[in-house]
């Protein structure tokens, strides 16, 4: 491996982002992020599901057998996230209320087995546990900038707190109801995605078809 | 009869599971490009999800639940913290079951899902159903229609989309948008049209 430890958590934050590159972990991508608060909760979950989950599936890497190495790879990462949420739901009822089922759901979340099964089974526990983390980054950050621009303008605040003051407070601001509801999330990843490819055009996906362009005559 | 016919309807749109909760997003974004793998992608997990989430429900009520292991002389053992692991374990071993079953007596069966079996372990869409079934109390019967309903209503959003995407590529789509972008933004556009179900009542 020539990436530095530097590289690999930089590399996934941009360049090689899990949401917008390689398509893992949408589902709560999308489902969690009309709150700031919650979504900056979801993202600490996943980093630190993530890393640790990394660093103990490269720890046994050389013991698990390979037919049934998606089973181990499930129960290590089951049991990891328990921890995360009776942790929540100890620390942090109310958040825990609202994300609901998607902190259980973090056992499926592509990014944690997709990270498990490209790098952990490959290399070693540490670095296995900083590209967790820079994994867990690049979601985290996906995840923050729905969330900021969802709640900025759909409720006119930023972690509950005013910075919109809307029409119903007495403010001059009508928010946005349509960037609460779910639909919202999928434009502004869609418009978030056209935003980082436009700046990093080796990300472009080709085209399957190409339009002939018609000569004027 | 009829609370679980209007619990079916709202399975399949107004809660569909794809459009509004996003779970299996990552498998219904990748494998959308085809109507016919769409809809082989569709049965099967509707098929799973009919078997793991009242699998998931028996589990739950007999061995899980604060006083479930009465009979077994441990009336004071509160299990639920095992949930998550033990749904997992299940949807894993029906999966598993599932696939052998199917290859060793309906081989036709076999050949047309059998590649998307090991998808459907880890698609959120099952797993989804039964922590939504554990989050809402559902007993036996109302597991049961939520389960097929809901699989039902994933399979109708996969096959829609799938449909869409297959016109969509002869269209002239800016660069940055092509492929994962413009999906994305179509998807909202579907989920738009499925809020429309909203408010509807049996």
């Amino acid at each position: 491996m020539a990436q530095t430890r530097r590289e690999m958590l930089i590399d996934p934050l941009v360049d090689n982002n899990p949401i917008t590159l390689q398509v893992l972990g949408i589902c709560s991508a999308l489902a969690v992020t009309s709150s700031l608060q919650v979504a900056l909760v979801m993202a600490i979950a996943v980093t630190m599901v993530t890393a640790f989950s990394s660093m103990f599936i490269s720890m046994l890497r050389n013991h698990i057998p390979g037919s049934i190495r998606i089973i181990v790879q499930m129960v290590i990462i089951a049991s990891l996230v328990i921890v995360v949420d009776q942790f929540l739901k100890a620390y942090a009822f109310e958040i825990s209320k609202t994300l609901s089922v998607f902190v259980g759901l973090i056992i499926t979340n592509c990014i944690v087995m997709g990270r498990a099964e490209a790098f952990a089974m490959k290399n070693p526990p540490i670095a296995s546990f900083v590209d967790g983390i820079g994994n867990g980054l690049g979601y985290g950050l996906i995840l923050m900038l729905v969330g900021i621009v969802r709640e900025l303008f759909g409720a006119g605040s930023l972690f509950g707190i005013t910075i919109l003051p809307t029409v119903n407070n007495g403010g001059w601001y009508v928010p946005n109801g349509l960037l609460l509801l779910p639909p919202s999330a999928f434009f502004v990843i869609g418009l978030l995605i056209w935003a980082f490819r436009t700046w990093k055009p080796a990300q472009v996906e080709e085209r399957e078809y190409k339009i002939q362009t018609v000569e004027a005559h | 009869m009829e609370a679980l016919l209007s619990l079916a309807v709202k399975a399949i749109f107004v809660e569909n599971l794809a459009l509004s909760f996003f779970l299996g997003m990552c498998t219904f974004i990748a494998v959308s490009k085809k109507i016919s793998t769409a809809i082989g992608l569709g049965v099967s997990v509707m098929a799973v999800q009919a078997i793991t989430v009242p699998a998931n429900n028996l589990i739950l009520t007999n061995f899980l639940s604060p006083g479930a292991l009465t009979w077994a002389g441990f009336p004071d053992v509160d299990l639920t913290f095992l949930g998550l692991i033990s749904y997992i374990g299940v949807i894993a071993a029906l999966v598993q079951i599932l696939e052998m079953v199917l290859d060793k007596y309906f081989p036709p069966l076999y050949n047309a899902l059998g590649v998307f079996l090991p998808l459907i372990t880890v698609n959120c869409a099952i797993m989804g159903g039964s922590l939504f079934m554990v989050e809402r109390d559902y007993n036996f019967s109302e597991s049961l229609t939520y389960g097929v309903s809901s699989g039902f209503g994933w399979a109708l959003a996969i096959t829609a989309m799938a449909g869409v995407r297959e016109k969509l590529k002869y269209s002239d789509i800016p660069d940055g948008l092509q492929g994962l972008g413009i999906t994305f933004i179509t998807a909202g556009l579907m989920a738009m049209a499925f809020m429309s179900f909203s408010g509807v009542k049996l």
